[in-house]
């Protein structure tokens, strides 16, 4: 910041250090960083995937492996928490995304609900898809 | 004047894989993470998922399942030790680890895909 | 018993402290008083060297942002019934701001960042002033009027980390200010501002907290204004990628 300068009225301005800890102080900052955090379980997901597709590539016996590994509890526990931070990104990227792109008709900005509620559908069908794609047996 | 930087260009990569992340993550990892592991509804069997991971289409649909919410990952953690811990002065590690590991695991997905 | 409310009020004189402590006042608890008000009646009977802004009352002006129990506020606009009868209240200078003396906060940097982003509209035509004015459709105004609408108060910059974390950062305030100018079709000038304000300092500083939006007092909504900046600053780069020479030469040509 530019460096303010001192009078003989003010001879010191005080500045408040940020606390490294800063996003514990306010819900808002909390929620704030899990938001963010949110992107360690989109890592967390691709990595599995890719896991899944070595025993893919590796044979049948590979994929078993990986089923049975995918059963351990510390797993599932991790998942359930990765699914809820997963979920966390979805919503809060759906509803956030109007702001950075508005959308106008006739001049009007459409409100926000409105924008957002066709990434829900769009959501929804796509996860429909996928799951169909996966459990579907020829 | 300065130049414009090229953070424009990772941010639309961020952008993107946050799309393609909230859109298709949650319904993989709701499958293969959660309803299969605890038995909620069987596994598709090995032969299957195979076919369908070596479909032309389906690979580059992973492919760009794995790269760009990686990309995604690679911004937005980054950003996160910056303000969360403040260690502004660990600057080229934390690049380093995340875009290095985004491009790691581009070209694993890719290297795993092309042998499929 | 008496409608009394208590304000515990930052206090700080720069030539005898070293940092700021908290000093209690046992204020009338009226339902039509504000924070503002508590402040004046604090002034006028109790203790007169208390220090702080303000003028309008109105919200209006935009000097009298505190932090009230920690949240950014305009103290004529923050009514002491809100915390009920008999309640503590916490009453500080802006957030993240150097303090001058009590309430007062030094906003020196902030005018400095606010005059970096070009708050003008900038032509590279000379037209005279006999030709008239520049029209603009009311579909044009809309476009950028919730952006102009800021009153300098600087709540958004108490409420903002980022600025905290990194006190170069420009800030809620001024970006949005900036993207004001940007869409205004009178305006030439958003080439020469992204040139400024594309870099990790600028708009790529912001990491969408959301919190600025929250407090403004006047609905700004800066947090969206620097998002859609990015958008149009990363369409830029891919423009500038993809066509380096076109691009260098459109840019050129408005130039006189």
């Amino acid at each position: 910041m530019t460096q303010l300068p001192s009078t003989e009225f003010h001879p010191r301005w005080y500045r408040e250090p940020v606390s490294t800890y800063w996003w514990i102080g306010s819900w808002r900052y909390s929620l704030f960083i899990l938001r963010e955090l949110t992107s360690v379980a989109v890592a967390w997901t691709v990595v599995m995937l890719l896991f899944l597709l070595r025993a893919l590539l590796s044979g049948p016996d590979a994929y078993t492996r990986w089923l049975h590994r995918m059963q351990s509890p510390v797993l599932i526990v991790l998942n359930a928490i990765v699914m809820c931070f997963l979920l966390l990104h979805t919503i809060t990227w759906f509803n956030l995304a109007p702001r950075a792109m508005p959308v106008r008709v006739n001049g009007k900005r459409v409100p926000e609900v409105l924008v957002a509620a066709p990434n829900y559908g769009l959501w929804v069908v796509a996860s429909v898809v996928i799951a169909w794609f996966v459990l579907r047996t020829s | 004047m300065s130049k414009p930087s090229n953070e424009g260009f990772f941010w639309l990569l961020f952008s993107a894989g946050g799309v393609v992340a909230a859109v298709f993550l949650p319904v993989i990892l709701f499958l293969f993470g959660l309803a299969f592991p605890l038995g909620w509804v069987s596994p598709p069997s090995f032969e299957h998922l195979l076919a369908l991971a070596r479909n032309p289409l389906a690979r580059v649909f992973l492919f760009v399942l794995c790269s760009l919410p990686l990309f995604h990952w690679a911004h937005r953690f980054r950003f996160t030790v910056y303000d969360g811990l403040q260690v502004k002065h660990l600057n080229e590690v934390v690049l380093v680890f995340c875009y290095g590991g985004a491009v790691l695991g581009t070209l694993v997905s890719g290297y795993l895909l092309l042998r499929m | 018993m008496a409608d009394k409310i208590v304000l515990e009020i930052a206090r700080y004189a720069p030539e005898k402290d070293e940092k700021p402590s908290f000093q209690s006042f046992e204020v009338p608890f009226r339902k039509e008083w504000v924070v503002l008000d508590a402040l004046n009646h604090i002034k006028d009977k109790m203790d007169g060297s208390l220090t702080y802004r303000w003028s309008c009352r109105m919200g209006v002006c935009g000097s009298c942002g505190m932090m009230v129990n920690g949240e950014p506020k305009l103290t004529c606009a923050t009514f002491l019934s809100s915390y009920g009868n008999g309640a503590k209240v916490r009453v500080e200078p802006l957030r993240y701001f150097p303090v001058i003396r009590d309430l007062v906060t030094a906003l020196s940097d902030f005018l400095v960042k606010l005059q970096s982003v070009k708050p003008w509209l900038i032509r590279h035509d000379d037209v005279p002033l006999s030709a008239g004015e520049y029209l603009q459709t009311p579909e044009q105004l809309d476009l950028y009027k919730q952006f102009s609408m800021c009153i300098n108060c600087t709540l958004c910059y108490a409420a903002c980390p980022v600025v905290g974390l990194e006190p170069t950062f420009v800030g809620p305030a001024a970006l949005a200010l900036a993207q004001r100018y940007n869409m205004d079709n009178r305006d030439q000038g958003a080439e020469e501002r992204l040139g400024l304000l594309a870099h990790p300092e600028g708009i790529w500083g912001c990491t969408f907290v959301g919190e600025c939006t929250r407090v403004c007092p006047k609905h700004v909504d800066p947090a969206g204004a620097i998002q859609q900046y990015k958008l149009k600053a990363a369409l830029e780069w891919v423009k500038g990628f993809i066509l380096p020479r076109g691009h260098e030469d459109a840019g050129k040509e408005v130039r006189p």
